[in-house]
Order: C-alpha cells, then structure tokens, then sequence
C-alpha cells in the first residue's frame, strides 16, 4: 500500500538496498580505522577512487577480469599503508579536528593527483560490464550486481564480526577502540593493531570499488567523494564509536538515498542531497552521539 | 598602555594587509587581479578566524554563508536589463530591481548574518564531529538549493554581468572592515568568554558562561563578515555554485590552519602565504622562469601543492606559521 502511493517498485527497493549494503561497507572501513585512531578519514573515497582507477587502467590494457580485482586490491592496500605511515602515524594523538582536517588536505590532495595523471574526463572500466544486466527473481528484473553487492556485503560483514569477535588480533582491536592507552599497558601492540585496522579498511575500500565501477563506470577524479561525504554523515548519524551502529547509520542513509533517488521525479529528487543532509542535522541536534547508541552523560571532571 | 599595547596586534594584520594593496597597484593589470584575490581571501579566512579561531569548533560550513553572500550581490547587482537572459526564472520582487555597489555588499553581509544565526541557533549545541558534520551538511543544502533555485539565481548557471567592482581599493578597505571586527570582537567580553570556553569548557560554564550562547555570538558575525566576503567575491569574478563549494573550502581552511588558527594574525599570514603560493604556482603553471630556469607546471599543480604544505604544516607545526600568536613588537608586558 504505502511502497505504491510512494510510486516505489521492487527494482527501485533493491537498488536502494544494493546501495545501502556499499554504503555499510564504507561506514566499516572508515569506523574502523577511527576505532583505534579516533581519525576520521576524509580520504577513504580516494581510497576507493585509486582502486577504480587501477581497475579502469587493467580493462584499458585488456587484462583479465582477476588481474584487474588483484590490481585494485595491491593498489588500494599499498597507498592506505602509505597514507597510514606518511599522514596518520605523524598526527597520533592530535585533536579530532586537526586529524579531519589533515585527511581532507589528503582527499584533494590524491584528487588533484589524478587529475593530472588521468586528466578530468576520467577513463572507462568496462571488463565487469555483463554484471549489469537483470536477472528475473519471481517476475521481477533485479541487476544482477545489486543482488552480488547485497552478497558481498553480508559475506564481508560476517567475516570480519567472526575476525573482530573469535581472534586474537580481533580482541585487541576492540580493546584498543575501547581504549587504547589501557590496551597498551596491558601489552597490545599498538602498531600491530593499528597497521591491521588500515588493511582491512583498505580491503573494503578495494571491495566498495570493484562493486561502484560496475554501477558506473566512468571513472573521474572526483570518483566516490561524493559517496564518502553521504556515508561520513551516515556514520556519524549511527554512532562513530562502535561498528555496529556506524555500519547502521551507513547502511540507513545509502538505503534513504537510493530509496529518495529513485522514488521522486527526477524536480524533486535533484533535492534529495538536502533533505538527506537535513534530516542528518536533525538527528545530531536530538542525538549527538549517534542514533543507534546509547544515550551518554556528559563528560565528567 | 596596555590599550596601546593591545593595538598592535590589530597594527601587524592591517599593515601588511595595506603593503599587499600598495604593492598590488604597481604589478601589471593581469598581476593585479591576483592582488584583489588575496585581500577577498583575507577577508573569509578572518571570518573563519573568528568562529573556529576563538571558539576552537570545527566549521566546514562558512563557504555557505560567503555563498549566500555572493548570491544576495550577485542577484541584486545584474543590470534589470540583463537579468532575464542569465536568471529567467528570478522571482519577481528581485526581478525588477537592482541596487548600487555598497548596498549591495550591506545586504550580502545581512544576508550572511540572519543565515548564520538561524543556522547556527539549532548547531551551536554541538561540538568535536558532530559540529564537523552538520556544518558540512549545511554547506551541502546550500549547494544543493543555489544549484537548483532558480527563483532567487542563476541555478547552473554563472553570475555573469556583475559590475566587477571589487577594486584593489574595495577589497582592501573590505578586508580592512573585516580585520577590525575580528580584532574588536576578540577584545571584547564576548571574545575572552568564547575563548574561555575553547581552553577548558568545564571551567567556563562553572564561572556562568554559556558557551552555546558565546558560540552562536561568534557564529553569527562570522557568517555576517562571510557575507560580506562573498558580496566582494561575486564582484570580482564570475561566481557559479561550484566556485563556492568544495574546493573554496578546502583552500581557505588550508589558509587558516598553515597560517595559525587561533590568531588573527595567523588567519591573515595563512591567507597571504597561500595566495602568494597559489598565484606563483598558477602563473607557473602557463609557464615562467626562476633563476634562469625555465618553469612550466602542468595544471594541477598547484592543489597538489598547496595539500602537501596543509598536510606538513599539520605534522610539523600543528599550531601554523605564526604558532598561534598574535603579532607583537613588544612583548607582553606582565
């Protein structure tokens, strides 16, 4: 009843979902490099955008589809460990803001950086292209990446909760994100820790790549900002400190975007950015510290 | 004499803000314009300076308000004639009407104000990310509805045929404005309580201070200088909604954090450094030489650039060139 009046179909449905699970892997990568670092990184598009890149230049070259995978991956893992060693490890221990602040100087930065390496029309990555066309699920044409993303999504989150809650490393992981100066005295590496964190929210950056140039494939330097600035509010809506409510708040504004986007007339939805940034306003003001937290008291003294 | 004293710290920025418009007058036409560039920089990096200066919160939103700005001149400043090629679809009480030069740069800082006040009446109760993401989104909605209003502007479109009035003369006597406000408001009650507020808030609200209060103080004439800024930017250059989003607020952050947040001084050493930066990198980038040497950038250079010198600074001298400080020929006499 509602999802007709709404003049929303099944397609619509599970595009949004399909965007929502991207969204709750990016929420993923960027809450758990701010677990153990408390750093927002602003940077975690390019992150996604480098891997595009990687894979737009292996179809360009006519490798095949796994070697184009493989190069996303190395690309994407060496410039986090990069970006880990040259900008984060400096900045430890900084205020929240500086750090937000030095990771958007990074974002533009590795903007600008494509921009002159691949210039502003961007390259096409066209080898996953056949992931496009529908398959019918009981009488309904559902894209087959929206039902591959869904996939991965679940198959991503569940690995890394059996990673985070059953091994040693996934321990100290969230020892540290509790609190890493007791952590440490108690004899986690904080390197360690730390350098695991960055990886596996390289990895997801390299997964979220492969799955948005199937959706679009034309790659530019501005690849992805937009996503991360949506999926950032997203996180901070759930609830920054813990990955169950920032994968949420990610999951819950990429489902509302796709949902908005593709419900309205094309005069209503070139709107949905503010309504959704809006709607983000107002949560903070009656929820700062994140929808699906715990209320918290003041800080005491 | 401690008044006296006070004043030099007002004395420095202003100098140096005249010795860039003195200088600027005597460089080619084309140089110039980088000049007037500079001094309209200075002008939003002090208004920066003034909110996340004092108040040591985090606001990506001001471009919003320099945006709001350039459109309430932009809009008022088309000639009637000319108003229905660009702006078709104006409303109609705009439509019919343009001002002068000044009064158009008045209402872009009213406009800015009121703006910063509604916005900032919800958004002041909050801090750390929190305040950093909505005031983000708060550029993103304005963005979003400059873009697509067309009632109140262009749209897409770029705000051509506004008389470019900002003059070397205007955009320094503009900054000036600017520089004396920031100054005055951080000498004032407001100013000390709102720093009060940023070293230890615990400790503010113990003494009476309401920080949400001394921060919405702050906000507000923030937004009204951002304003202002901005009705100088729309006059200056052809503006579009792109050229007051992202990209403007990466650059006058930069500008603020090299140069110093928590000083007006260092907003205005930041402002000039990059500018100067910028501009050489830019005329670089069609080719120049230094030293004999034959210098030719490819475009994008400059962003390149200018990120790294943010990124350095941050690891290097988190508090900026100036560390903060305010300028002083004396020291402190206590």
């Amino acid at each position: 009843m509602m999802l007709a009046f709404l003049n929303i179909d099944w397609q619509t449905l599970a595009d949004a979902t399909a965007l929502g699970a991207i969204y709750a892997l990016m929420a993923v990568g960027i809450g758990l490099v701010f677990g153990v670092l408390r750093l927002v990184n602003f940077a975690y598009g390019q992150l996604v955008m480098a891997g595009a890149f990687a894979l737009a230049l292996a179809s360009q070259w006519g490798w095949p589809v796994w070697a184009g995978i493989a190069l996303c991956f190395a690309s994407v893992l060496v410039l986090s460990l990069l970006m880990d060693r040259l900008v984060f490890r400096p900045l430890r221990g900084q205020s929240p803001a500086v750090m937000l602040v030095a990771t958007f100087a990074v974002a533009f930065l590795l903007q600008s950086v494509a921009l002159l390496w691949f210039g502003p029309l961007g390259k096409i990555a066209s080898s996953l292209s056949s992931l496009n066309q529908p398959v019918t699920v009981s009488g309904v044409d559902i894209r087959k990446i929206t039902i591959l993303a869904v996939v991965v999504a679940i198959v991503c989150l569940v690995a890394l909760s059996l990673l985070l809650e059953r091994t040693t490393i996934g321990l100290h992981m969230r020892a540290a994100s509790l609190d890493f100066q007791t952590a440490r005295m108690l004899g986690v590496r904080a390197n360690r820790v730390i350098g695991v964190a960055v990886l596996l929210s390289g990895a997801l950056a390299a997964v979220v790549a492969v799955m948005l140039t199937v959706q679009n494939p034309l790659v530019t330097p501005d690849f992805a900002l937009r996503d991360t600035i949506i999926v950032l509010a997203g996180v901070v809506l759930g609830g920054m400190n813990r990955p169950i409510p920032a994968t949420l708040g990610g999951f819950a504004i990429g489902f509302a975007t796709g949902l908005l986007g593709g419900a309205l007339p094309t005069n209503q939805s070139q709107y949905v950015p503010a309504f959704v940034f809006g709607a983000v306003i107002l949560v903070l003001l009656v929820r700062p510290g994140g929808l699906f937290t715990r209320r918290q008291v003041a800080e005491r003294v | 004499m401690r008044r006296l004293l006070g004043a030099q710290e007002l004395l420095g920025p202003a100098v140096l803000v005249i010795v860039v418009a003195l200088v600027g007058t005597v460089v080619s036409t084309s140089n110039a314009s980088y000049f007037i560039d500079a001094l309209v920089k200075v002008a939003i990096v002090v208004a920066l300076y003034l909110f996340i200066g004092n108040s040591g919160v985090l606001s990506f939103g001001h471009i919003s308000f320099v945006a709001l700005g350039a459109w309430t001149a932009g809009v008022l400043s088309v000639p009637v004639g000319e108003k229905p090629a660009i702006m078709p679809n104006l409303a109609h009480f705009l439509r019919d009407r343009a001002t002068g030069n000044l009064t158009s740069l008045l209402l872009a800082a009213i406009v800015g104000g009121i703006c910063a006040f509604a916005v900032g009446l919800p958004l002041m109760r909050l801090s750390g990310l929190a305040a950093g993401i909505a005031t983000f989104g708060v550029l993103e909605i304005t963005h979003n509805l400059l873009r697509y209003e067309e009632s109140i502007g262009p749209g897409l479109n770029t705000f051509s045929s506004v008389p470019e009035t900002t003059t070397l003369r205007q955009a320094a006597i503009g900054a000036l404005v600017v520089i004396v406000v920031a100054y005055a408001y951080a000498r004032s009650r407001f100013g000390r309580l709102l720093r009060a507020t940023r070293e230890d808030a615990a400790a503010a609200r113990a003494v009476g201070t309401s920080v949400y209060r001394q921060r919405l103080i702050a906000f507000t004439i923030s937004g009204l200088l951002a304003g202002l800024a901005g009705g100088l930017y729309v006059h200056l250059l052809p503006v579009n909604t792109e050229s007051v989003y992202l990209d403007l607020t990466f650059i006058t952050l930069a500008m603020l954090v090299v140069g110093g947040a928590t000083s007006l001084w260092g907003a205005v050493v930041g402002a000039l450094a990059v500018s100067a930066l910028d501009s050489y990198l830019a005329v670089a980038e069609n080719g120049t030489s230094l030293f004999g040497w034959h210098i030719d950038l490819p475009a994008g250079t400059r962003v390149i650039v200018v990120g790294v010198l943010m990124a350095l600074v941050l690891i290097l001298r988190p508090a900026g060139l100036t560390g903060g400080r305010e300028f002083r020929i004396w020291p402190r006499s206590s």
